[in-house]
């Protein structure tokens, strides 16, 4: 957990926002906090705290002081509406980019995607 | 807990040992820790860990410079020899400072005594935990067991200024995780200072706040861990790609392999040489704490190689 290059901080945000997309943290709903974070992951818990510093500016999160933190109302929406922006160009580009190295035909790519494909799920390309 | 976590300044400090002083063990060590962090302590064998959590600890006193210690947002003092300073800083290093031959409850006893925010319910759940057997005598525990004594001592003084020098020798890695557990655990109820150091960097890197690096008695580095974390990039490519982003940067560690290269620079690439970087198809990558570590030590001890 929290192998990434990133700082530590930025990816236990990121795993929040992915658990307010997901639906796994609805809204309204109570995030742990700071110091279960800190001892469930066994982080210092400044670190754990900077990330929910960071989701409560960004309105993914807000406090209600002496209970906790919670996800706010239409943090869900407003995240997906970011990612959706972010879809093609962070996910979808560098998936195109390795299927043109891999010369695998734009064709092949849409029959995939519309389920006409005659290739099992899974396609092995024979080695050019 | 009623007194501030302690900070602690340290200036041109050096501390001299051997036949007619001429070894030094610091060489000039300029330091803060900031008081209510959990810092991280690191340097290789003989370079000078030790003698810092002594001095801070108030067991010796510097040959020259100054080391002053004491509560956030109040004066700072010359630890040595001052007793409210000392009833306020806990030590646990490796030897224990137990009383080996007689049982370990005489010894959590007299630091129950010795420390006012001693928590005796917090050393007897971790004694517990650590299975500790507290009617026997530390010299009759196993070399894990007197080590986890120590880690317990440490927790339960609950002290303001709190350093672990390599407490965790001979412990077991489900004791050590149980040490870390209790060591956030607690930390983040009873914020204090707490000093760790440790040749098992991988395992404590995420506890840090703050890292301080020592080498042959000098500070190399002093600065929050999530900025340690960012002072290393590795690049990996064909040699020729990548030898312009190596231009202005200090090279730790250069492999090749094939017609694939990795350097490990020390410095940060700004985000216009990262997207450069990555259009000419290098993988950047993460450099952790430890290996940045190694090389880091293993350069500047080369470095003094080469001068003699």
């Amino acid at each position: 957990m929290f192998d990434g290059p990133e700082p530590i901080y930025l990816q236990i945000a990121q795993q929040i926002r992915a658990q307010v997309l997901s639906g796994d943290l609805a809204e309204e709903e109570q995030v742990m906090s700071t110091t279960q974070y800190a001892t469930t992951f066994r982080i210092n818990p400044a670190t754990a705290a900077k990330a929910f510093a960071g989701l409560v500016d960004e309105g993914v999160l807000y406090k209600r002081r002496g209970v906790g933190m919670f996800v706010a109302t239409g943090a869900r929406e407003r995240l997906l509406a970011e990612h959706r922006e972010h879809y093609f160009a962070d996910v979808l580009g560098p998936a195109l980019v390795q299927a043109d190295l891999l010369g695998i035909p734009a064709a092949d790519i849409v029959d995939h995607v519309l389920g006409r494909s005659t290739t099992p799920r899974t396609p092995s390309y024979p080695e050019a | 807990m009623t007194t501030a976590p302690f900070g602690a300044e340290l200036r041109d400090v050096v501390v001299r040992y051997g036949r007619k002083d001429t070894e030094r063990a610091l060489d000039g060590v300029t330091l803060s820790i900031r008081p209510g962090t959990i810092t991280g302590l690191l340097g290789r064998n003989g370079a000078g860990k030790t003698t810092l959590a002594a001095l801070l600890a108030a067991f010796r006193r510097p040959t020259s410079g100054s080391v002053l210690v004491g509560p956030a947002g109040g004066p700072l003092d010359d630890p040595f020899e001052n007793p409210w300073v000392m009833m306020h800083t806990q030590l646990v290093r490796e030897s224990g400072d137990v009383w080996g031959d007689s049982k370990a409850c005489d010894t959590l006893d007299y630091y129950a005594d010795l420390r006012p925010d001693w928590d005796a319910d917090l050393a007897g759940r971790l004694l517990d935990e650590l299975e500790v057997d507290v009617r026997k005598s530390p010299d009759a525990l196993s070399r894990g067991k007197r080590s986890a004594l120590g880690a317990v001592i440490g927790l339960a003084s609950r002290a303001p200024l709190t350093i672990f020098d390599e407490v965790y020798l001979g412990m077991d890695a489900p004791s050590r995780y149980a040490f870390y557990d209790a060591l956030v655990a607690d930390y983040t109820e009873h914020p204090r200072t707490i000093l760790l150091s440790s040749h098992l960097i991988d395992e404590v890197e995420r506890l840090f706040e703050d890292v301080v690096v020592i080498d042959r008695g000098r500070v190399l580095l002093a600065e929050p861990a999530e900025d340690v974390r960012g002072r290393g990039v590795s690049l990996t490519g064909p040699a020729d790609t990548i030898e312009p982003f190596v231009a202005g940067h200090q090279v730790l560690a250069r492999q090749h392999l094939g017609p694939t290269s990795q350097v490990t620079l020390f410095g940060e690439l700004d985000a216009a040489q990262r997207a450069a970087a990555t259009q000419a198809g290098l993988e950047i990558g993460a450099v952790p704490l430890q290996d940045l570590f190694v090389h880091l030590t293993r350069k500047s001890s080369d470095l003094k190689e080469d001068a003699r």
